[in-house]
């Protein structure tokens, strides 16, 4: 972790509130991401939402990449915005090739739904816990998830 | 086997209603399944994907610059903020400085985006609920910013004139007085709109109370936009987190407290008027200077400096064969498109093509508002919520 994300306000209440709670932080152009494990993701959604001194009330963006052939091959990325505080906040959690799954936000964040959906869709990643997880901008018989980057450009022929 | 509602048991006399993707009303392509007590909505999914098109996996096999043009073409009714949300994140990734009259003139288009993105809305809008002439002056002011857009950048809608490092061309003589023309007429114009309906009370019983989403709820389901500041939330990212010198520009961020479908075509009728100031401000305040970063492995050099200098040529060649390598690393920038919080999230493994570009689109996110804002509603108020969160399909479906 780079000294800057050390030194962050987000990086300290989150280290005062559940110490040890994430492996790994950064600071690139100004945006500060921290990696969380994915046992500990759905605890820490919650701290972030619901702590006064964070409030992490709006979910912008969920979105996954594929490191493929490295391993662990898959990190979900989390966008957070903080209204009331005007901060943003990028997390992370890394997932193993095989059977990536981890806890669907949509308890914590509703507007996660549809972003889970999608993400299912195109990586394959599975959320566990999420109310409907099933394909949305694919038909339900395709086969393969077409963001993985061992899926060709032009489609399976 | 298409998305569909299951039935639930006693309740067989419920109809289970497939509406769209053909119908006019959605906008383009969207298909809502809808549960009916009678003319109640009793339970509404959506269900999307009809112009998926992968722009996502394209952007990882084509280059920065080249992605671009596929920018222009998810939400196609505002062009120039996509092109703006893409080139930012380049340009974050890079660390690249954009000369001040570039700043200016992209502040000035995507304003001009906004309203002309508004106008097809308000039409469309107005005529789902049954007020057919608005369009029809809705559409004659939508003309002239096309028109503008076209001398420009050489097309009325897939522009693609914001480059990586500043703008494609040199505007043309004369643009200023065009977009002066059209300011100067157009505050009166939109008092035409407002006269026809913000005090019709066939448009305010169609409108008022109906599609109530509060507050809470909106920030929960990650509405953004006019569609947030409908419901009383004032967050506007031009505001609060300014990028291409908005913070320089004086303007106000309307908002309506009720949250219903009136109060988001107030705020987004008073964003117009908003609009039109900033375009005055950049029109008055236009420094003069270049249009492009000096950054002469990213950005094209002059067609005439590549017939006298060699090293010109060849940083054309490279770039055009090759492109350029950002560093290695990864940014998310959002800007303010007229639909709401328009992210690009770009990851980059120091290659010429992104390792990773995920579009965050405003659509996509309102559009999971919509079912709450229809249950317990009459079917005729789908229509008008529908027209009210503005959603194009284009860029919901990637």
């Amino acid at each position: 972790m780079n000294p800057e994300a050390q030194n962050h306000p987000v990086t300290q209440r989150l280290q005062t509130l559940a110490p040890g709670v994430f492996d790994e932080g950064q600071i690139f152009r100004g945006e500060l991401t921290l990696w969380v494990p994915a046992s500990r993701l759905r605890g820490v959604a919650e701290m972030l939402r619901d702590d006064p001194q964070l409030s992490f009330r709006y979910l912008s963006d969920v979105t996954a990449l594929d490191h493929y052939p490295l391993e662990p091959r898959f990190e979900t990325v989390y966008h957070l915005n903080s209204i009331e505080h005007n901060q943003r906040l990028s997390l992370k959690v890394r997932l193993p090739g095989d059977d990536p799954r981890v806890d669907s936000l949509v308890p914590v964040w509703p507007g996660a739904t549809a972003f889970e959906r999608e993400v299912f869709d195109l990586f394959g990643i599975y959320f566990a816990g999420h109310p409907y997880m099933v394909r949305i901008v694919l038909p339900d018989d395709w086969e393969g998830h077409p963001l993985r980057k061992d899926y060709p450009t032009e489609g399976y022929r | 086997m298409p998305v569909t509602l299951e039935r639930v048991p006693g309740q067989e006399e419920r109809v289970i209603l497939s509406m769209g993707p053909q119908h006019p009303s959605t906008h383009g392509v969207l298909r809502l399944v809808l549960e009916l007590e009678g003319e109640t909505v009793v339970r509404a999914i959506y269900d999307i994907g009809y112009l998926h098109t992968g722009f996502e996996k394209s952007f990882e096999r084509l280059t920065y610059s080249q992605d671009i043009t596929l920018t222009d073409r998810m939400d196609y009714l505002a062009p120039l903020s996509n092109n703006l949300a893409f080139c930012l994140a380049a340009e974050k990734l890079l660390d690249l400085e954009i000369p001040a009259k570039a700043q200016f003139i992209r502040v000035l288009l995507t304003e001009l985006t906004r309203i002309q993105s508004h106008l097809v809305w308000l039409g469309t809008h107005a005529i789902d609920i049954g007020a057919m002439s608005v369009f029809l002056y809705c559409f004659r002011e939508r003309e002239d910013i096309l028109r503008i857009f076209e001398m420009m950048s050489g097309q009325r809608m897939m522009t693609s004139y914001f480059r990586i490092g500043g703008l494609a061309l040199e505007p043309p003589l004369g643009w200023t007085e065009r977009v002066e023309k059209f300011i100067k007429r157009f505050p009166a114009r939109i008092d035409e709109y407002e006269g026809l309906l913000t005090r019709n009370p066939i448009w305010m019983v169609r409108t008022q109370g109906v599609g109530v989403i509060s507050a809470a709820e909106a920030v929960a389901y990650g509405v953004s936009g006019p569609s947030l500041r409908g419901s009383g939330v004032k967050w506007d990212i031009r505001k609060a987190q300014p990028y291409s010198s908005y913070d320089k520009f004086n303007f106000d961020v309307p908002t309506r407290p009720e949250g219903d479908v009136y109060a988001r075509y107030v705020v987004r009728l008073a964003e117009m008027r908003e609009s039109v100031k900033i375009v005055r401000q950049a029109l008055d305040g236009m420094p003069e200077g270049p249009i492009k970063a000096k950054a002469p492995h990213i950005v094209l050099p002059e067609r005439e400096s590549m017939k006298t200098s060699i090293e010109a040529l060849i940083y054309h060649f490279k770039i055009v064969t090759e492109g350029f390598h950002p560093p290695v690393g990864e940014v998310y920038h959002s800007i303010e498109s007229p639909r709401g919080e328009l992210g690009v999230y770009m990851v980059s493994d120091g290659s010429p093509r992104p390792f990773r570009c995920h579009v965050r689109a405003p659509s996509f996110a309102n559009l999971q508002a919509l079912p709450k804002l229809i249950e317990g509603r009459l079917i005729a108020d789908v229509v008008a919520c529908i027209g009210s969160i503005d959603v194009v399909l284009g860029e919901i479906d990637r």
